[in-house]
């Protein structure tokens, strides 16, 4: 009872496992996706022609030397990528040591297992369409290993009636399961690799090639209606410290506290931010509110605990107007500090300013003027800067991107004797017209100024807003002359294409709302929407335990239920002879229908009439030679009506 | 070996309440007999008669070796997507988690509800294989895969169909002569994904004929009738025509009545009677003392083998019991019947 599997099931399960590892070839090195090919290619030789498979020793050799090149090429053999590389290997070689249906089923085994791990580098829809179509295929070989009589499409609507029935379970299974919140234990340090964002120093060039990225940063949602586009500042890390080329977060000594007063009524919205593996957390110039798990810098970051490893989203509340309350000396000495044997230039320039001018206010706007009207380009591939960055920029190039701007904004006004630091993070974000959501993507990234001025406070002052107005007022596409590289889909002449991708990332939105968003925030959530507020996770695991038997119940009664008799003339005759049965006149399993008749006649002499009756128009019904509806009718009513 | 244990007597018999036991713990055993329990451990001993319905008391499942490596390998999957947050993998985990307890059921329902019946098995020697038939019928509507059925060393597998019957053919090794009772069956499916067994026993009253071994022996000298006295004219001899009668396929086509054939009439066999008429008496007495039982009633179904294809009269005798002289496969099957009997249990 255990023969080898046939080559159709070996070709479905064949198709499978390339489903299954087709997402990995990019990531695989290529002698590995060469190697699985090769062993898959074999197999199905062997099946086809019924040659015999490789010999053990060879396939140890193998294993052998598969290890060996997984650790040459990634130095380890554990953590995710050499994990998975390893797992294709083996399942490619244990490929060619199956020789039985039951040997095979294990394969199919490791298969789900790595259709789940792709899920490590994407979770989108199609990923979730993929997975559905591999695990459809999968399970069709499953059922054709132990059924192998059928025929293959048969095996597939087995498989997809099996997966539909499943669906309830997992259904309860995903809302009620008690989510834990964070990794079980350390992550292996290349589980995060690839996420992009904003970043912990700021050097010319770096938002820009942020800039090329159709990404999603985050997503949000107003209460309300949303404050214009050019009030939708984004706070993100904040910089300190320059050391001539790149800005830092420096150390502040004596930062003092995160205060200030709100000058117009807050702004309410909810922020789903992608995984960007650090610790920020985005929200509107000034965040009056601390999302759960996260902590208010003195300079007015938002900080999670932990860097953003999951889609993470929160609920927040933001003032557009405020005054900031006055910092510390030593802090403020901290953002006038300027490293010495830079931009001599550029030192020459704010010294004639403050010279010049009667209060700090009066500086700013003479730089914010000199901005204005210096004649500065916007530009998404700057020329390389020299030594004095800023001199270069200011009176070389003049053509740069908003981390241009804001250096030699910030470095103008330390000169000029007023604190100033760099502001990143995004600026505007597109308003999704299908949900609703406005969408803030990497290509959104922006960097900013703020001055310290007394009487107001941290004051925001944009340059690349004042030098390029466009940017800021209609986005990065306006800003950007003709001609060069924008990112793809915001190119103003693909409407048609954007409609399309706004439902699409409406879709997406939803599925990242209710399906990847559902985190042990969102189950509370639900629990507290069911009546059920503080649930446990034992009364979580009961529940669980009672839903699935219940579904499981019903499931048996219905897949159980007894097969009904072959014609209604006979189901007819059965509620017969049980009301007979009820009178003390029970049928014979081998009695026949006018054996039964005559003697139940004899038991009951007032109905002999009518019991013949019913038994010969069942016997014509039954056994006769025409079978009319009319017949099986006239039979109902004489049972419905008969009492002994 | 378990056909003889059959062979010997129901073994059920083990598990008759004592006649000394109390008619309150006969009462609890006969309650514990009938318990699911009482059947996974000893199996339904007595075998049944007529058609067996596979109630679901009697469908047993368990998960198979596979489903418990399906199981670990969900566990894995589970606390992977755990440990990264991956929504996807908790839908694929609870998906497949899903399909598995429906497949529970599927494989279950494979099997329960199925009408099992046995059908007369042919009679065969020993050391042949019994094959005995198994009549399963589907009362449902969906089809049933992958039935696995097998009895000791005999296993054969089929699928039936929706409202419709299928018949398996267990070959059971017929080791001794007599009546060989067909041992419990086993009925097993992992359909449809083999995370589950789910198994039944059967025991459904057939029996299959064993004659003894035909041991290749010279025939005994064939023995001339007198003509006197009444036996004769049963006889069937070669010499004077005695009548027609019937053809039987066995009939040497010498002895066909072909004029008769020629006009049109049934096939007739010319019987010839009279002095030469020669009949065999295989005797059980006459065989050499030094021979056990066994080994003449083997020497004995052989003659009736090798008389029947000589088409001798041929009559046998046990100890007890006689058969006149015949010739037909009707006979031979009768002679070689009370020889599997012979002091066997009918």
């Amino acid at each position: 009872m255990n023969p080898a599997p046939t080559l159709a099931n070996l070709l479905v399960l064949g198709v499978g496992i390339l489903l299954a590892a087709a997402p990995h070839v990019a990531r695989l090195p290529w002698w590995v996706s060469a190697l699985a090919l090769g062993a898959l290619g074999w197999r199905a030789w062997a099946a086809w022609r019924n040659e015999r498979m490789p010999r053990r020793w060879l396939l140890y050799a193998l294993v052998v030397f598969g290890i060996g090149a997984v650790f040459l090429s990634y130095r380890t053999l554990f953590g995710r990528d050499a994990g998975i590389t390893m797992l294709v290997l083996f399942l490619a070689l244990k490929l060619l040591e199956t020789r039985t249906q039951r040997d095979v089923i294990i394969v199919t085994f490791l298969c789900y297992f790595l259709s789940l791990t792709n899920f490590f580098y994407s979770q989108t829809i199609p990923t979730g369409i993929l997975m559905a179509a591999t695990v459809l295929v999968l399970t069709a070989a499953l059922v054709g290993f132990s059924g192998p009589t059928r025929p293959v499409a048969r095996n597939f609507r087995t498989a997809g009636m099996l997966l539909a029935q499943g669906i309830p379970v997992m259904l309860i299974l995903f809302l009620f399961f008690p989510r834990v919140p964070g990794p079980l234990w350390g992550m292996p340090s290349d589980a995060y690799s690839g996420m992009t964002g904003l970043s912990e120093s700021m050097s010319p060039g770096d938002i820009s090639a942020l800039s090329q990225s159709d990404a999603i940063a985050f997503r949000v949602k107003f209460d309300g209606a949303p404050p214009p586009k050019k009030a939708l500042y984004w706070r993100g890390p904040v910089f300190w410290e320059f050391d001539g080329r790149s800005w830092r977060p420096g150390s502040v000594p004596n930062p003092g506290d995160p205060q200030f007063d709100p000058l117009s009524p807050p702004v309410t919205y909810s922020v789903t931010v992608e995984p960007h593996n650090r610790p920020w957390l985005f929200a509107l110039d000034l965040p009056g509110r601390v999302p759960p798990g996260a902590q208010l810098t003195a300079d007015f970051q938002l900080h999670a605990r932990r860097p953003v490893r999951t889609r993470l989203r929160y609920d927040m509340s933001s003032f557009l107007e405020y005054r900031t309350a006055g910092g510390s000396a030593e802090a403020l000495a901290a953002a006038r500090a300027l490293p010495s044997g830079f931009n001599p230039k550029a030192l020459a320039l704010a010294g004639q300013w403050a010279r010049g001018a009667g209060s700090d206010e009066e500086i700013v706007l003479r730089a914010v003027d000199f901005f204005r009207r210096a004649g500065f380009g916007y530009t998404l591939s700057p020329p390389p800067l020299g030594h004095d960055s800023v001199d270069d920029f200011i009176f070389g190039t003049k053509r740069g991107f908003c981390e241009h701007f804001s250096s030699a904004f910030a470095y103008l006004m330390r000169a000029a004797g007023i604190p100033a630091r760099v502001v990143t993070g995004y600026q505007g974000g597109e308003i999704n017209p299908v949900d609703g959501y406005i969408t803030v993507r990497q290509a959104d990234a922006h960097a900013w100024v703020e001055v310290w001025l007394a009487g107001r406070g941290w004051t925001r002052v944009d340059p690349t807003a004042a030098a390029v107005p466009l940017r800021i007022e209609s986005g990065l596409a306006a800003a950007v002359p003709r001609g060069e590289p924008l990112p793809f889909l915001t190119r103003p002449e693909l409407t048609w294409l954007r409609t399309l991708r706004f439902n699409w990332e409406a879709l997406a939105n939803y599925w990242n709302q209710w399906v990847l968003g559902y985190n042990p925030e969102r189950q509370r959530g639900l629990f507290n929407r069911l009546g059920m507020p503080d649930t446990t996770w034992q009364t979580m695991a009961q529940m669980l335990f009672w839903a699935v038997g219940a579904v499981t119940v019903a499931f048996a009664l219905w897949l159980l239920r007894k097969a009904r008799p072959r014609d209604a003339a006979h189901a007819i005759w059965l509620t017969f002879c049980a009301k007979l049965a009820r009178r003390g006149t029970a049928r014979g399993a081998a009695e026949g229908p006018r054996n039964f008749a005559d003697r139940a006649a004899l038991a009951h002499p007032r109905a002999a009439a009518r019991i013949r009756a019913i038994a010969s128009l069942y016997i014509d019904l039954r056994y006769g030679p025409e079978r009319d509806h009319g017949g099986v009718a006239r039979l109902r009513a004489l049972v419905r009506g008969f009492r002994a | 070996m378990r056909s003889e244990e059959v062979v010997r007597g129901p073994a059920g018999r083990l598990h008759t309440p004592r006649r000394l036991a109390t008619p309150a713990s006969a009462r609890m055993r006969a309650l514990l007999a009938r318990s699911q329990l009482y059947r996974i451990f000893f199996g339904v001993r007595e075998p049944e008669t007529g058609t067996i319905f596979l109630s679901q008391r009697r469908v047993y499942i368990l998960p198979t070796r596979h489903g418990v490596v399906f199981g670990l390998a969900l566990v894995l999957m589970l606390i992977g997507s755990i440990n990264y947050q991956l929504s996807l993998g908790y839908v694929l985990t609870f998906l497949l988690a899903g399909m598995g307890l429906v497949s529970m059921l599927h494989t279950y329902r494979n099997l329960a509800h199925l009408y099992v019946s046995a059908a007369r098995a042919e009679p065969v020697f020993a050391g042949d294989l019994a094959r005995f038939q198994l009549y399963l019928e589907n009362p449902n509507r969906f089809d049933r895969t992958a039935l696995w059925l097998h009895a000791g060393d005999g296993a054969g597998s089929t699928d039936v169909a929706g409202r419709s019957g299928a018949t398996v053919q267990l070959p059971v090794p017929a080791t001794r002569r007599g009546y060989l009772q067909l041992p419990r069956v086993t009925i097993e499916t992992r359909y449809p994904l083999a995370l589950f067994r789910a198994w039944s026993y059967v025991h459904p009253d057939a029996r299959a004929l064993v004659y003894p071994r035909p041991a290749d022996a010279p025939l005994p000298p064939a023995r001339s009738i007198p003509d006197t006295g009444a036996a004769v004219s049963a006889g069937i001899g070669a010499d004077d025509f005695a009548g027609l009668r019937p053809y039987q396929p066995t009939d040497s086509p010498r002895h066909i009545a072909w004029k008769s054939v020629a006009h049109g009439n049934d096939m007739l066999t010319k019987v010839f009677a009279g002095r030469g008429a020669e009949e065999l008496w295989l005797d059980l007495a006459m065989l050499p003392a030094a021979l056990d039982l066994e080994q003449k009633l083997s020497c004995l179904a052989g003659w009736v083998l090798h008389a029947e294809r000589e088409g001798y009269a041929y009559g046998l005798r046990l100890p007890g019991t006689a058969r006149a002289p015949g010739h037909g496969p009707a006979h031979r099957d009768e002679c070689l019947k009370a020889l599997a009997l012979h002091e066997r249990a009918p």
